[in-house]
C-alpha cells in the first residue's frame, strides 16, 4: 500500500489533480472574469472535439510543428555533437547559435515573412529557430563533457575514432543530448502557437485568436489546455525512447 | 598444431629479452613542464614489476606512454622488441577510476575491447564469462556497474583487460579507489594471476607495503627531476600462505628499506 502511494505513477497523477484542483478553485473565486475554471474548460473542449474543430486545427498545426522537430532535431543533433567533437565546428557555430537563442523571435517574424511569405516555411523556420539553438548547444555540451578516461579506454583497447564516438561518446552524452532535445522540443511547441498567433492564424493559434476575440475563454483555455498535454505526452515518449535506445542501466532502475 | 609449436617456440625465443624495454624516455608537458627525464627501464615478461614513487614523480606518465596514450617527446618504448606507436593488441589497460560504461552490462563491459575489435557477440560473451568468473564475479553478468561495490568494479575492468589477452597488463593505481579489505584481497588475488596467466604486470601503486606484497621487481621512481633511483627484487617466498607473506622478515625488511630509501626525498 505505502508503494502505492509512493510510486512514480501515482505521485505524477496526484500532481496533475493538485494542480487542477487548485485551477478549479481558482476559476471560482474568480481570480479575472477571463479565467474559466477547470470544469468549464474541459466541458468547451469536449465541445471542440465533438463538433469537429479540434479535429481539423490540430493538424494545421501538427505539421508544422513535426516538419520543424524533425528538422531541428536531427540537423541539431548532428551540428551539436559535430561541435562537440572539433574545436573547428565549434568556432564556427557556437556564436550562430548562443545568437538565435537570444534572438528576439517576434521581431525576426516580419522578416521572415517578407523572405518566405505566409506559408509553411514561415511556420517551420519559426519552430526551427525556437528549438534548434537550445538541442546544439546541449549536444556539443554534452560530448565536450565525455569522462576523459572513457575515451582513454576506448583507445587503449584501439578502438576507431567512429567506435569510440558511435560507443562510447554518444551512449555518454546521450542523457544531456537528450534532455536538450526536451527542451528544444517544448520550444518547438512554444515556437509553432507563436507562428499561428504571429503569420495567419491557423489551427490551434486560431482558435485561441477567435476564442479570445468572441470573450469566450473557455474554449480559449481548451485550446491552450490541448496544446500542453500533446506536449507532456512528447516529452514522456521522447524520455522514454532514450532510455529504451541508450540507457539500460536507467530502465533497470524504474 | 605447426602453428601452436611455432607460437610457443616464439615464447621461449621471446623469454630471453624483456617484454617492455624503456629506452632514454623524456616527456615534456606543454608550458614546459618536464614529466619524465631520460627513464630507461626493463620490464621481464612473466613479472610483475611495480613503478612506486611519490605523486608528481611521472609514474602514471611513464605507464600511459607504454600504453600508447601519450607521445613521448624523445626516446622510445620496446614491446616484444617492437617500437610503440600508439595502443597497440599486446598490451591492456587497468584504469584508476575504472573507467566502465554506466550503461553497459558487465558482461558487456568485460567483452568491450573484443566488441572493438569485431568479435561476434557469442564468442566473445563466452571469453567474457570466462574472465568475469576468474575474477570472482560470476552471478553479476548481467549488474550494471552502479549496482557494484567498488572493488566489484575494478574486478570488472580487470576482467575486461584480461579478455583482450595482451602480453602486458598496465594497470594504473588499480586498487587505490577501493577500501583497505578489499584491497588486500586483490593483492592476495594479483598473486595468483601472476602465477596463472603468465603474462607481464606493470603496476603503478604509491603504496611501499603494496608494492613489495605483489611485485617480483619494484622500479624506486623519485621527482623533479623525475629518475629511476632505484630497482629492488623483493626476495621474499611466495609459496607460503597469502598472510604469512606479511608476517615474512623478508617482507618486512624490504618495506622497511624503501622507506628508508624514499625518506630522505620526502623531507
Amino acid at each position: 500500500m505505502v508503494e502505492f502511494w509512493t510510486s512514480a505513477r501515482t505521485l505524477k497523477y496526484l500532481s496533475f489533480l493538485i494542480v487542477f484542483a487548485a485551477w478549479e478553485f481558482a476559476g471560482r473565486v474568480p481570480v479575472s472574469p477571463a479565467f474559466p475554471t477547470f470544469l468549464e474548460t474541459m466541458l468547451a473542449l469536449w465541445g471542440m472535439i465533438a463538433d469537429g474543430a479540434m479535429a481539423k486545427a490540430l493538424p494545421e498545426t501538427l505539421v508544422p510543428l513535426v516538419i520543424g522537430m524533425a528538422i531541428s532535431g536531427v540537423l541539431g543533433v548532428a551540428i551539436g555533437v559535430s561541435m562537440g567533437l572539433s574545436r573547428l565546428a565549434e568556432w564556427f557555430g557556437g556564436p550562430i547559435f548562443i545568437v538565435a537563442q537570444s534572438a528576439p523571435l517576434a521581431a525576426l517574424v516580419p522578416l521572415l515573412v517578407l523572405a518566405y511569405g505566409i506559408g509553411l516555411t514561415s511556420k517551420v523556420i519559426v519552430v526551427c529557430i525556437m528549438a534548434m539553438p537550445v538541442i546544439v548547444l546541449n549536444s556539443a555540451n554534452a560530448v565536450r563533457h565525455t569522462p576523459q578516461s572513457l575515451k582513454e579506454m576506448g583507445q587503449a583497447f584501439q578502438g576507431t575514432r567512429w567506435q569510440i564516438i558511435k560507443q562510447i561518446i554518444l551512449p555518454a552524452a546521450s542523457p544531456v543530448i537528450f534532455s536538450g532535445l526536451r527542451l528544444g522540443a517544448s520550444a518547438g511547441f512554444i515556437g509553432a502557437i507563436l507562428a499561428e498567433l504571429y503569420i495567419t492564424p491557423t489551427g490551434i493559434g486560431d482558435l485561441i485568436t477567435y476564442n479570445q476575440s468572441i470573450a469566450d475563454y473557455a474554449a480559449m483555455y481548451a485550446a491552450i489546455f490541448t496544446i500542453i498535454v500533446l506536449a507532456v505526452a512528447f516529452l514522456d515518449i521522447l524520455e522514454k525512447a532514450e532510455f529504451i535506445l541508450f540507457r539500460p542501466d536507467k530502465r533497470v532502475v524504474k | 598444431m605447426t602453428a601452436l609449436a611455432s607460437t610457443i617456440a616464439d615464447k621461449s625465443a621471446q623469454d630471453a629479452g624483456p617484454a617492455v624495454s624503456v629506452k632514454g624516455v623524456s616527456k615534456m608537458y606543454p608550458g614546459g613542464v618536464q614529466a619524465l627525464n631520460q627513464m630507461s627501464l626493463d620490464f621481464p615478461k612473466g613479472q610483475l614489476t611495480s613503478l612506486l614513487g611519490p605523486s608528481g614523480c611521472g609514474k602514471t606518465t611513464l605507464l600511459k606512454i607504454i600504453a600508447g596514450l601519450l607521445d613521448a617527446t624523445s626516446g622510445e618504448v620496446l614491446v616484444n622488441g617492437k617500437p610503440v606507436t600508439g595502443p597497440g593488441p599486446d598490451r591492456a589497460f587497468v584504469f584508476q577510476d575504472f573507467a566502465l560504461m554506466p550503461w553497459a552490462s558487465v558482461i558487456r563491459n568485460v567483452a568491450f575491447g573484443l566488441e572493438l575489435r569485431g568479435v561476434a557477440k557469442s564468442e566473445r560473451e563466452a571469453i567474457a564469462e570466462k574472465y568475469i568468473r576468474e575474477v570472482g564475479l560470476g552471478g553479476f553478468e548481467l549488474k550494471f556497474p552502479h549496482e557494484l561495490s567498488g572493488g566489484m568494479r575494478q574486478r570488472v575492468g580487470l576482467a575486461r583487460a584480461l579478455a583482450v589477452d595482451a602480453d602486458v597488463l598496465l594497470m594504473d593505481e588499480p586498487f587505490s579507489a577501493v577500501d583497505e579489505q578489499t584491497r588486500r584481497k586483490f593483492q592476495e588475488d594479483m598473486l595468483r594471476l601472476v602465477e596463472v596467466e603468465q603474462k607481464t604486470f606493470i603496476f603503478v601503486t604509491h603504496s611501499i607495503e603494496e608494492a613489495v606484497y605483489v611485485s617480483d621487481q619494484i622500479a624506486l621512481l623519485l621527482a623533479r627531476p623525475s629518475r629511476v633511483a632505484e630497482v629492488i627484487r623483493p626476495e621474499i617466498n611466495r609459496n607460503i600462505a597469502p598472510d604469512a607473506i606479511r608476517r615474512d622478515p623478508a617482507y618486512l625488511d624490504t618495506v622497511e628499506s624503501i622507506w628508508a630509501a624514499l625518506r630522505s626525498y620526502v623531507e
